[in-house]
């Protein structure tokens, strides 16, 4: 598998490490009702198909990245600096 | 050349300049350079080459390729030995020294041959009915003795003294084969532009023109187009190099076989190289492999593909047999009929097709007989075909009609069809192959995103047409990787091979044996031992679905994973349930595409580089010292520096001890270190840790604890403030990474917009922690601009300056230890001279060096906690911690650490123990139990952390007990019944020495 | 239906071997069943202890392609019951104990090959995590030896015994119960077991959606054979278990990985026991067709596609180069990937649902072939008895929830880590 990374170019996937499902919603760190903490740390999205996803680029430029690989077929259709795609879905008010 | 009674005296593409030398068995043989292992062994006469693996039949070669399922032999010994290597794959060099497998005492006489006349019973998943009784363990009596039967070669039992390496290798065409189709398609890229890599799993380019006699005119096609390629600077041809898998992204493994043709590799080469390409575009033409038929004995040594036989023949001028018989279905066949003929042999073509007769006409005026409408429905002979039985034969009901005649002959050539190598188009998944009913074979349903089909491959079985598919794909693939050039025309030409019957082709699966005939095993997988029988058996017993066939019978599994019997099963499958082949469904085929040696693909890392050593800055220094080192991850840690025979446990003692008494330095160097810097630095770490932050002052350090989001505790250490905006944090030596990656993920995914940067310094960082009551005296001696007293100086200051001789230093005041202690921080380059410094001025203090045993024991001393108590699975409350966490600001894990079970009393928290037996000792890995019993079930808790206290003359532990510190003066046991240790212990305070904390004040 | 034995193996040998029936029958679905189980691996053995303990025989198990061909044949055969934490050790135990009997049980031979299985410790301190490991084990009525360095080398004659060796061998602690068994005769065993019970497989049968009643409570299944009714319907279909899930509304705390596994070419006896690399992951053993099987970490990335990368394969090589130095020269000749149910502490869950008539057998992140004899059993008692027995009672969903995690490797909520 290969990441474009936005920064590095096109890299091998063993440069970089998983982070999971992208579209899970952190809480504010201010919540302090424990269901969405809940909902955050434990349930992912897990789909056959498309998923986007966390990888972190940890032998390359460090950035996170949001990847959106497809689960059954390994294909990458895109791929976002993690940076860009949070603060766009905190300024749209948590929801994407 | 006397012995080799099968070698033509002219043809082949050998080497007949070169005479080779190599044994078989302990026998002495002469082959010539250019052969491989099976031609060489056929050309001396040797057909039975080794006995098959559950009936122990003799075997000899059925193939000319890597589809060889019988001609399996050891080749060479001691530390390159190599078990089951196909013979035909296994090019002759003089010296080679080769052996038959699973035949003992020899393959002509062989004892558990006996098997052979047991077959009625071991039968396909014979050991699930059967092996059960008496006991409930009756499996481990006869376990060894079929692990025993089983299995095919030995493996090496010395070290492989050879070499292996691993590339990375990146290209905008890969063509796989080098067949009319391959060189086509190199061709076309090539001429475009296009950065080409061709590999060609043979040593010779050409693929199935190299089966053409030598001399013929397609030998001036592949020349000329080999010529063209050798001259395109982009084009790399790579012979000996097999294209074993496809993965993601365009990513293929190959093995180039660098020195497997020798005796061993020369001094500067690997055996072989092991590449991991990443191509644009794939053009895959890897041919097709010649199908057989099954038959009644159709195992005996002398029954041979026909193409096979033709290759024989045309390479490496080894005639197969003198009086042949070839039993066909197809076309392709009578080229093998027609150049043995022309080599001198008699031959008899069996033809499975009805013919018409013009083809009948042109296939007599070859001097060849043709039984048209007929089929072999025996094999004759044992140990080598003598006959075959011949009977006509009814392609639409699969059976033989009539009366049966036998024909004497050495050879039975057979081709049933021919299977295109989807393996590679299939590693990926996708649509599966299709069943094509004109050509009786499963083509590809389609192109993967990336690849370009062409010849035998998708079905396309002539020279002409795989030019221009192959020229085709070559162009396109060129193309789609962003090659602007012309490929020019297609090499389209005469001189290549043509010339078909145009009969067609016929499906035939099984010959079940004519009316009268006893029936013999019809073997499918010849190295399974895998008959039609089997089949049957397993569609008697409701396993129909091909994955139930294949798992049940073990069809397929073997080490070429049923090149050439997968197809038939299928369709005996299909047949017996009376359902179309397509119906019935197939299995995708798994990487590798042939076996790949594992040192291979273990490459250069291995043995002491199986993982890469993280050596600190005071390695070296600590390696003159005498240290002796602890793996601990990929670190090297000095675990303790032994004096005169000391082992570890007096040297710990001692080093503890003068720590407590005068100083000691001991390398911390594996410490995360993490450089915070930004004007949000301190909101920043207020959020990570469970402690406030934001009054930290310039100048100070301060222990904090981070938890995970899910609230349980993630890691500790100590930060301390270099400046409004930055910070300098470690971590545990075990978590550096992974907070270092957290960090990272917050900033960049939780609080994106908070103004701060994370840089991993801990290589860039060494750092030794001087501890002891003479620690602000030493350290005063080695600082030239720091004020090192207790008032300038207290307890949780950072100070930055140096060292005499110029090194920069950066010292926190804090104590692991419990003693007066600083670490000291340099920059990686001044590690040395740090240590330099300290032992010089050390002497007079009664400085000692001391390694992680040592901390050990002074932290447990203390009852700091550490990995042993971190676990992953333990709370702040657990390990007494819970004041530390701040009331009146959120933190990672603030709110899931107080979910009911994790602050439930019920846990386990941390105590202190010591036995009641003041000699007793406390053992790593006891666990808790209560006094006198009973000892059973998980007790109360388990020891974390154990060492022998010198100051209290006793053994010390930490544990984690359920009610903690509420029990304290209960006595408990701490057991180890895997050694039947059974140590009364108090549960006492954790802080086992100096209590008020008096020391590090000091 | 023949019963098997060495007298029906030469009985039909003697007559041509054309006695034989078959393993079990191929129904079609009937309208409605008591309980149906979706997922014929641990859901075979669901079904056979429905039927054996709690004489519920009405019932059917549901597969979408061809029975065994979900996790249960596609793993590295091994079993071992060598767990540390509260909950795990004496649920793998009773699995163990079921796994002592199973082929006498079946009257099907699951080759339940007690060779041994060893864990290497490479350092002190995983030593002593080890003696920890084996001492829980012995105080819950489990084999378990700890062996220092010179033994262990004994054992195992084929580990490299180098002190030179990136991470020497330090020592060891051994299950002699532990080893492996036949996968795929598991999961006919168990089908042909449970079909002479009356039990109802049906192959090519997907489930696509549940069947509700008005108060939202699951009452059967709609396939794609059409809908099929039940009382109860159970889910034991680790690798897709949240996508099913789903369909009830409910998220679990799963993500499915690919985990690869390798064979090599059938060679002598080599590796005669279990063996676990303590410095990296690998692990390995030798069939007894002679083939090495081995695996190691999953490649750590969300999928359903069975097949692996090349990373991987290279790191899992590696480490057995180096652990097994004998094996350089063998060649591997199949890999292939597993989809596993990566639950967020690394361990199972079988439970009631949060919904009525539904229940969960999910989670097994890559440990669940020698689980398959004690999952069936206690997913039978739960759905028969509507309460987990003793041996599951922590494998709750609520578990996450209340904070009662049970992390034998103490990764917390990175299921990839497990």
């Amino acid at each position: 598998m290969r990441i474009a990374c936005p920064y590095c170019g096109l890299r091998d996937s063993s440069e970089f490490n998983y982070g999971g499902d992208a579209e899970r919603i952190r809480p504010d760190l201010s919540e302090t009702d424990p269901e969405p903490w809940l909902a955050y740390v434990y349930e992912r999205n897990n789909p056959r198909g498309p998923h986007r996803e966390f990888w972190h680029h940890l032998h390359g430029c460090r950035q996170w990245l949001v990847v959106t690989r497809d689960t059954a077929t390994h294909e990458i259709s895109d791929v976002a600096m993690a940076r860009d795609a949070m603060r766009a879905r905190q300024s749209s008010g948590g929801r994407e | 050349m006397s012995g080799q009674s099968n070698r033509l005296a002219a043809g082949g593409r050998i080497d007949r300049v070169r005479q080779v030398g190599f044994r078989f068995d302990g026998k002495a043989y002469q082959g010539y350079a250019g052969d491989t292992l099976a031609s060489a062994l056929l050309a001396n006469g040797v057909k039975l080459v080794g006995r098959s693996f559950k009936y122990h039949r003799p075997r000899g070669m059925l193939s000319a390729g890597v589809e060889e399922p019988t001609g399996l032999v050891t080749v060479r010994s001691g530390g390159r030995q190599e078990p089951n290597v196909p013979a035909p794959m296994a090019e002759l060099y003089d010296g080679l020294v080769s052996r038959s497998q699973n035949a003992w005492p020899s393959p002509s006489f062989d004892i558990l041959a006996i098997n052979n006349l047991f077959k009625p019973f071991l039968s396909a998943g014979f050991y699930y009915k059967t092996f059960m009784g008496p006991t409930r363990k009756s499996w481990m009596l006869f376990e060894p003795f079929i692990r025993k039967a089983a299995g095919l070669g030995v493996a090496a039992t010395a070290p492989d003294p050879d070499r292996y390496e691993k590339v990375n290798a990146f290209t905008d065409v890969l063509v796989i084969g080098s067949g009319p189709a391959g060189l086509s398609a190199a061709l076309a890229a090539g001429r475009a532009g296009a950065r080409v890599i061709l590999a060609e799993q043979m040593p010779g380019l050409g693929g199935a023109l190299l089966d053409e006699p030598a001399g013929n005119p397609s030998d001036l096609w592949l020349k000329a187009v080999v010529a063209e390629l050798e001259s395109l600077p982009n084009v790399r041809l790579m012979p000996r190099t097999t294209v074993f898998g496809q993965f993601d992204g365009g990513t293929f493994g190959l093995v180039e076989r660098v020195a497997d043709h020798k005796a061993e590799p020369d001094s500067h080469e690997p055996r072989q190289r092991y590449i991991v390409l990443r191509a644009s575009r794939v053009v895959i033409a890897a041919g097709a492999i010649e199908r057989p038929i099954p038959f009644g004995n159709n195992d005996r040594p002398g029954v041979m593909l026909a193409g096979a036989v033709r290759s024989y023949l045309n390479r490496y001028a080894v005639i197969a047999g003198r009086k042949a018989v070839v039993f066909t279905s197809n076309d392709s066949a009578y080229r093998a009929a027609f150049d043995l003929k022309a080599a001198g042999a008699q031959v008899t073509v069996v033809d499975a097709r009805p013919l018409d007769a013009a083809a009948i006409k042109r296939i007599e005026s070859k001097g060849v007989q043709v039984h048209a409408g007929h089929a072999v429905a025996e094999a004759v002979g044992g140990k080598a075909v003598s006959g075959a039985v011949v009977a006509p034969f009814d392609i639409a009901t699969g059976r033989c009609t009539g009366g049966f005649t036998r024909l004497a002959c050495d050879l039975i050539a057979v081709s049933g069809g021919w299977d295109p190598q989807l393996h590679l188009a299939t590693h990926k998944g996708g649509a599966r192959p299709a069943w094509n009913e004109t050509l009786h074979c499963l083509v590809p349903a389609g192109e993967g995103a990336i690849e370009h089909h062409a010849g035998a491959m998708r079905g396309s079985f002539g020279s002409a047409a795989a030019v221009a598919q192959g020229f085709a794909a070559g162009t396109e693939a060129a193309q789609k990787a962003g090659a602007t050039g012309s490929s020019g025309s297609a090499p389209i030409s005469d001189d290549l091979p043509s010339g078909e019957l145009g009969q067609g082709f016929a499906a035939v699966f099984d010959v079940p044996p004519p009316h009268g005939l006893r029936e013999q095993k019809r073997f499918i997988d010849l190295q399974n031992d895998v008959s039609a029988s089997d089949v049957k058996l397993a569609h008697l017993e409701g396993y129909v679905s091909v994955e139930h066939l294949k798992r049940y019978t073990t069809l397929g599994m073997a080490t070429e994973q049923g090149k050439t019997s997968n197809v038939i099963a299928l369709a005996q499958m299909a047949k017996l349930r009376g359902l179309d082949i397509p119906q019935v469904g197939t299995t995708g085929w798994r990487p590798p595409y042939t076996p790949v040696a594992l040192a291979t693909l273990a490459g250069h890392e291995t043995d002491n580089h199986v993982k890469p050593v993280r050596r600190t800055p005071f390695h070296a220094w600590n390696e003159k010292a005498g240290c002796v080192f602890l793996d601990t991850g990929l670190w090297k840690r000095a675990w303790y520096f032994p004096q005169g025979s000391e082992d570890v446990n007096a040297a710990y003692r001692r080093e503890t001890k003068a720590v407590r008494e005068t100083v000691g330095v001991v390398d911390v160097s594996t410490l995360g270190k993490i450089d915070v810097q930004g004007p949000d630095a301190a909101e920043f770490l207020n959020r990570v840790y469970v402690n406030g932050w934001k009054n930290l002052e310039v100048g100070k350090a301060r222990y904090g604890i981070m938890l995970r989001e899910d609230g349980f505790i993630f890691d500790d250490g100590t930060t301390s403030r270099l400046a409004e905006d930055h910070y300098f944090l470690t971590t545990t030596t075990a978590e550096a990474a992974k907070v270092m990656s957290h960090l990272e993920w917050l900033l960049q995914t939780a609080w994106p917009d908070l103004k701060v940067h994370v840089t991993s310094v801990t290589d860039q960082w060494g750092g030794v922690a001087v501890a002891g009551p003479n620690a602000r005296k030493l350290l005063a001696d080695c600082v030239a601009d720091i004020d090192m007293s207790n008032d300038a100086f207290p307890f949780m200051g950072v100070r930055v300056g140096s060292g005499h001789g110029s090194v920069p230093l950066r010292i926190h005041r804090i104590s692991f230890s419990g003693e007066l202690a600083y670490e000291v921080f340099t920059p990686s380059g001044y590690g040395s001279a740090l240590m330099d410094l300290l032992m010089a001025k050390g002497k007079a203090h009664g400085l000692v060096l001391y390694g992680v045993e040592a901390l050990g024991a002074l932290r447990i001393e203390k009852g700091h906690v550490a990995g042993n108590e971190i676990d992953g699975r333990t709370t702040l409350e657990d390990l007494g911690l819970a004041k530390m966490a701040s009331t009146k600001k959120p933190y990672v894990g603030s709110v899931l650490r107080n979910r009911p079970a994790m602050q439930s009393e019920d846990r386990q928290r941390l105590v202190g123990l010591r036995p009641v037996d003041r000699k007793a000792r406390i053992r790593p890995g006891m666990i808790l139990q209560p006094h006198g019993g009973p000892h059973q079930g998980h007790g109360l808790g388990h020891v974390t952390s154990t060492t022998y206290s010198p100051q209290l003359g006793h053994s010390i532990a930490l544990g984690l007990c359920k009610g903690g510190m509420s029990n304290e003066g209960q006595v408990i046991d701490a057991v180890f019944p895997l050694q039947g240790d059974v140590v009364p212990v108090e549960i006492v305070s954790p802080h086992f020495f100096d209590h008020e904390g008096k020391r590090l004040h000091g | 239906m023949t019963h098997y034995s060495v007298f029906s193996v030469v009985r039909n040998a003697l007559t041509g071997n054309r006695g034989w029936s078959r393993a079990w029958r191929d129904p079609e679905p009937r309208p409605e069943y008591d309980v149906i189980i979706i997922g014929s691996g641990h859901g075979l053995a669901t079904a056979y202890y429905l039927a054996k303990e709690h004489g519920i025989r009405n019932v059917a198990v549901l597969d979408k392609g061809w029975l065994g061909g979900g996790n249960i044949g596609r793993n590295t055969t091994i079993v071992r019951s060598n767990y540390a934490l509260d909950g795990n050790t004496q649920f793998y135990e009773w699995a163990m104990k079921l796994w002592e009997g199973l082929s006498h049980d079946l009257n099907y031979n699951v080759m339940m090959s007690h060779r041994g299985v060893f864990n290497l410790a490479h350092t002190p301190a995983q030593y002593d995590a080890f003696a920890r490991r084996g001492n829980w084990m012995r105080l819950n009525g489990i084999d378990a030896e700890l062996y220092n360095r010179e033994e262990t080398l004994k054992h195992l004659p084929y580990v490299n015994p180098s002190k030179d060796f990136r991470f020497p061998v330090y020592g060891s602690l051994c299950q002699w119960r532990g080893g492996t068994a036949r996968h795929d005769a598991v999961a006919w065993g168990y089908a042909r077991a449970a079909d002479r019970l009356g039990v109802d497989i049906i192959q090519n049968c997907e489930v696509t959606d549940f069947l509700r009643d008005v108060s939202g409570s699951v009452v059967g299944v709609q396939t794609s054979r059409g809908p099929i009714r039940a009382k109860k319907v159970g889910m034991a279909i680790a690798g897709n278990s949240t996508l099913l899930a789903e369909k009830a509304g409910i998220r679990l705390p799963i993500e499915s990985h690919v985990l690869q596994a390798f064979v090599s070419e059938p060679i002598k006896p080599l590796v005669d026991h279990v063996v676990t690399f303590g410095a990296g992951h690998f692990y390995v053993s030798q069939s007894d067709k002679g083939g090495l099987v081995f695996g190691g970490d999953p490649d750590g990335y969300n999928s359903y596609a069975q097949r692996g990368n090349l990373p991987t394969v290279e790191h899992v090589i590696t480490e057995g180069k180096a652990l097994v130095p004998a094996i350089a020269r063998v060649r591997l000749v199949r890999q292939w990937g597993g989809i596993m149910d990566m639950s967020m502490d690394g361990t199972p869950i079988i439970c009631r649902s949060p919904v009525d008539g539904l229940y969960i057998n999910a989670g097994w992140c890559y440990g669940g072939f020698k689980a398959t004899p004690g999952s069936g059993w206690c997913f039978a008692w739960t759905i028969a008895k509507d309460e987990p027995h003793e041996y599951n009672k922590k494998f709750t969903l609520e578990r996450f929830r209340e904070g009662r995690p049970i992390d034998e490797k103490g990764q917390g909520p990175t299921p990839y880590w497990h």
